[in-house]
Formats: structure tokens, sequence, C-alpha cells
């Protein structure tokens, strides 16, 4: 049960690090050139993700684990 | 009323907040004076943590130097805030379950070695010295700034307040304080912002009034972009540095938020590991209402400052541009004698010398906003300065009392005698740090990026391994952080102070700045750590069961 737990969780991690590399790195930096020529409201895309996208996505991303991890704890309690 | 008389007033009711928050928190045990006691509310501690990690540079520089590089910019906007994410995923919950004091601690115990932990202590000290001097100096700078005493004053003032909180109260009275210097720093942010956000695009919520359209119905973004053009300057919206130096620079400054001592410790603070996440996501959202909000600010200040300026005569600029150019934040030179301002990116013909922290500081006079506007904005930056500090002084105390005398010289101390050592040492640690604000070394800019540098090829590597590897082992961990810090301490003093042969950014290592050198620096560390450990024996068995035993939740 223990080692079901910690693999759940480094598999939660790996798929949200994949998102924090993506939204920060990947559209913010490697991308925004493409991403530039797509324009919402009155931003450029990878500009937007670069300086204001990326932060609230870190966002999303924490909390969303915080929710992951909740549930994993009560799951391992309740086997327990 | 005087603006005088506001900001005294703002600046006394602030202070005497703090006090009475530190005589109400006073701390009567190590575990009180390291970590709070150890039942700090997760929102509470998030606050904290948000106030610890936003200083007087976040709060006054930022959104200045944002706006004067403005796609280059983001390599702070993404790199101060990503490392959360890993904080909250990687690091926190874990050193939360480990339970004890400080960062030296963990990889002491979990390295199995007194060497180990003295490295660590060793970079746990050059890191908060490094952050604390400027801290100290931005207090005084504040002062003499807005309350007309010299710098020297201000920075003792500041010594005193920080030093009858830390020294009184430890972690606890920090941790309070902290919280209420987050609601007075942010209040302070956001309510000048709000109103030139809506002066700008008459949408009062900055975030949005980013991306809007002006009076005109010209989007800002463009407007300045084509500004830019005009005088010569790269687009606002796309950089002038090089793809792979914008990477390593976010990706050295993420992973040292990460491994930064004082960052870590505010999660030793909470009850439980959910807690710790918790306060990370909630730490992050407090952080993240200031790091969106400047970006909107730099491209308001940036569109207001060409406008008002560019190509007019100085006979006709408003008030503010005389009383700023007095305290040499704006500074005018008419090169071609012709009355009017030129503002361009050639160096030989331009006439307008900008800092970068007028862009925060004027705007509530640019806004026409009234004094206690101005009033407030000295005491958000006086919280941001005050509470980095504090955090740092713990740091600093922790690291000398309970690293290097508890654990390393005299184990037998009683509880009462570390105690009175932990003070000691911020005392100690508080009269340093004001003798740097006082006479700072000239490299305090420059070693910033030190720091974060160092936190990241030093610890984040070291504590990362120690949770998700139970193989690493000692030589493993201290090889690496030896290389690792050595070689980023190579590259700076190269670089930077101009020894060992001294270089210029042609020389630069693949093209990195030194700011972005912590990343390679950290991939050293990593790949020594490894091979290291490869060819030694892998660590006991109870290590291996402290390591799962830290995974549990």
């Amino acid at each position: 049960m223990k080692n079901t737990y910690w693999k759940k969780n480094v598999q939660y991690i790996s798929i949200l690090l994949t998102l924090w590399f993506i939204v920060s790195f990947g559209c913010g930096i490697l991308f925004v050139e493409q991403l530039n020529t797509i324009k919402i409201g009155g931003f450029k895309l990878g500009f937007w993700f670069a300086q204001q996208g990326s932060i609230f996505c870190f966002v999303i991303i924490i909390f969303t684990y915080i929710y992951l991890m909740n549930r994993l704890d009560k799951k391992l309690n309740k086997d327990e | 009323m005087e603006l005088q008389y506001w900001i005294w007033i703002a600046v006394g009711l602030s202070f005497s907040l703090y006090i009475g928050i530190a005589i109400w928190s006073r701390a009567g045990s190590t575990k009180e004076f390291y970590v709070a006691g150890g039942g700090v509310h997760p929102i509470a501690n998030g606050m904290a943590t948000a106030a610890d990690w936003m200083s007087a540079a976040s709060f006054i520089s930022m959104a200045g130097i944002i706006s004067l590089s403005g796609y280059d910019g983001s390599v702070y906007l993404m790199g101060w805030t990503g490392g959360y994410v890993l904080l909250a995923l990687l690091l926190a919950p874990y050193l939360r379950k480990f339970g004890k004091f400080t960062v030296p601690d963990f990889i002491g115990d979990r390295y199995y070695s007194n060497t180990a932990r003295s490295v660590a202590v060793f970079c746990a000290l050059i890191v908060s010295f490094t952050y604390i001097a400027g801290q100290m100096r931005g207090v005084g700078v504040v002062f003499s700034r807005y309350l007309e005493v010299d710098i020297v004053t201000g920075v003792l003032i500041g010594m005193g307040i920080v030093l009858f909180y830390a020294v009184l109260g430890g972690m606890k009275g920090i941790t309070y304080t902290q919280v209420a210097q987050y609601c007075v720093l942010i209040f302070a942010f956001m309510v000048p912002a709000v109103f030139i956000s809506f002066m700008v695009t008459g949408n009062v919520i900055p975030q949005f009034g980013f991306g809007a359209t002006d009076v005109k119905g010209v989007y800002l973004l463009d407007k300045l972009d084509g500004l830019h053009k005009e005088l010569g300057f790269h687009e606002y919206t796309s950089g002038s540095k090089s793809l792979f130096d914008v990477f390593c620079i976010t990706m050295a400054l993420m992973v040292g938020t990460a491994g930064l001592p004082h960052v870590i410790v505010r999660f030793f603070t909470v009850k439980k590991v959910s807690d710790a996440r918790k306060s990370a996501g909630w730490a992050l959202l407090f952080i993240a209402i200031l790091y969106t909000t400047a970006p909107a600010i730099a491209v308001f200040s940036r569109t207001n400052l060409i406008e008002t300026v560019s190509n007019k005569p100085y006979e006709q600029m408003p008030y503010w541009f005389e009383k700023w150019e007095t305290t040499g934040l704006l500074g005018f030179t008419d090169k071609n004698d012709d009355g009017l301002i030129q503002y361009s990116a050639d160096a030989i013909t331009n006439e307008l010398d900008v800092d970068v922290d007028i862009m925060v500081l004027a705007n509530p006079e640019i806004a026409n906003l009234p004094n206690w506007v101005i009033a407030l904005l000295a005491a958000g930056a006086l919280a941001a300065a005050l509470s980095t500090a504090a955090g740092l002084l713990l740091v600093i105390s922790s690291a000398v009392s309970h690293d290097l005398l508890k654990k390393m010289i005299k184990p037998n101390i009683s509880e009462k005698g570390e105690l009175v050592a932990a003070r000691l040492a911020a005392t100690a640690a508080v009269c340093l740090a004001g003798y740097f604000g006082i006479n700072p070394p000239g490299f305090v800019a420059a070693t910033v990026a030190l720091a974060f540098g160092l936190a990241a090829s030093s610890f984040f590597p070291a504590i990362l391994f120690g949770i998700f590897s139970k193989r690493i082992n000692r030589e493993g961990a201290i090889s690496g952080m030896l290389v690792g810090v050595s070689l980023m301490l190579f590259y700076m003093l190269k670089f930077k102070f101009g020894w060992f042969g001294a270089g210029t950014k042609a020389d630069w290592w693949f093209g990195i700045s030194p700011e972005g050198f912590g990343t390679i620096a950290m991939l050293a560390n990593f790949i020594v750590t490894i091979v290291v450990t490869s060819c030694t024996p892998e660590p006991s068995k109870e290590i291996q069961k402290l390591v799962t035993n830290i995974r549990k939740p």
C-alpha cells in the first residue's frame, strides 16, 4: 500500500511538472515567437504567457496537486 | 494635510503594530524561536511566506526593471514565481515530514555527516548575508527619501525594529509580524496600481488593464511597441537577450527560489505535511497578486513616461519631474540645446536617464493621487524590506546557534543556553547587516544573482536527491555541493569582479550570463553527485528507512 502511495505521488508530480515546464519554458520562452503571431485581445499570446499566464498556471498547478494529494491521503487512511 | 505628516503617521502606525505583535508573541522555547512552535495556520503561513519572499527589490524595483526591459523582464516574473511549484511538489511536504528546524539539519542527518552539515551552514550564511545587506540598505533608502532623515539614521531605526521583534519573538514574532507586513505591503502596492489602471485604460483591475485599450481605443501594448520602435528601442513585447540565456536565467531563479533557506524554513512552521503543501499554494497566490500587477504597472508607467516627456519642452514638465530630478532618479541633460527632451535608445543622442525605482515610487504623483497614498507606499516599501530582513536574520541565527553550536560544537548545551545563543546570534547578525546597510559593499546588486545561483547549485540538488533517491550517499552529496558552489563562485568572481583573468560578455561560457550560470552549476552538481555515489557504498539501512519515512504522509 505504502508503495502505491509513493508511486501515485511521483506520477502526479511528473504530470504536473511537465505542465509547469510547458507553460513557462515552453510557451513563455522556447516557442514565444510562434505564439506571438496569435493575438488574443491586446496580448500577443507568447508575451502573455511569459508575463502573466504562466503565473496563473503555477497557482492552478499547486492547488491541483493539493487536491490530488488530499484525495490520495484520504484513500490511504481508508485502506489502513 | 502635509505629506510629511501623512508619512510619519503611516510609518508610525505600522511600526507600532509590529512592536505590539512582537510583545504579544514572545518566544519561550527553542521550538518557538526556530519554527514558531510548529502550529501556524497554512493561510497565515502563506502570507508570512509571501512577505518573507517579496523584498524591497520586488516592491520598489521589479516593475521598473520590467518597464525598461520589456519581454526580457519576464525572467524575473516567471523565475521568482515558478520556484514555488518546485517547492510545493518536490521539497516542502517532505522537509516538513522530516520535522527538524533548519535546512542544514536535513542535509546533516540525511547524509549522516557533519562535513555535509558544515557545507550547508556555510552556504546558508553566504546566501543570507548577501541578501540581508540589500534589505537594510533598502530600509535606509526609503527612510531617507520619504522621511528626510539621512541613510544612517534610517538604517539604525530599521535595525532597532527588526532587532526588537526578531530577537524577542524569534520565528513566532517574525511570522505574525510578516502576516501584518504582507497586508500593509499588498494594500500599498495595489491602491496606486488600481488608480493608474483606471486612469490609463478605464479598467480598475490592473491585470485586465494590461491587455486593454487606451482612451483612443488602441491596445496599450501595440501602442507601446510603436513608441519603442520610434525611439529606436527593441519592441517592448519581444526580447533582446538570447533564447538560451533567458532559459538559463529563468531556470536558475526558479531553482534558486526553491533552494533559499529562509523560504524553506517557513514550511517547518506548519502543523502537518498537508499544511506544508497548502501554505505553498497560498504563498504563491498571495505573491501572484503583486507579480501579475507589476508587469501591468510597467506598461502603464512606460507609456505614460514616454508620452509625457518624449520631444516635449523641458519647461513644460509636470512638477514631479523636477522633484524626482533632485533625487537623482531622473536625469536630463540637454545635449543639443533645443530645450526639448530627446529620449532614445541611442546613448549618444539620448538626453534622459531613468532609474528603475521611479516607476513604482513616482506612480502616485504621476496619477495625481492624494498624499496619503504616497505615505502608504512608504510604509509598504518598509514592510517589504523589514519582513525579508527578519526572515533572513532567523536563518543566520539558527545556523549559528542550532547547526554550529548545538549540533557540532557543544551538543550538551541546555535548551535555555541555546535560546540565549540564538538571541545573541540574531543581535550580532543585525549589527553586521546594519553595518553593510550603512557601508554597502559595491557588489550588493551583483551578488543577488550569486545568492540564487548558490542556492540552486548547492541546496536544491542535495535536498532533491535526499528525498527522491535512497541510493545517493554522503560522498556524492558533499562532492556535488562543493563542485556546484565552487563553480558558481568561480564564474561570478571571474565575470562580475574581474578575478581569475576577468572576462567580457564575449567570453561567457556557451553565452550564459552570470545570472543564468546557476543552471549549469546545478547540472554539474547533479552529475558529480551521481558519478561519485556510484563508486562509493550505499547509505546504511537506517538512512534508507529515514527516506522511506519522510515519503509517508
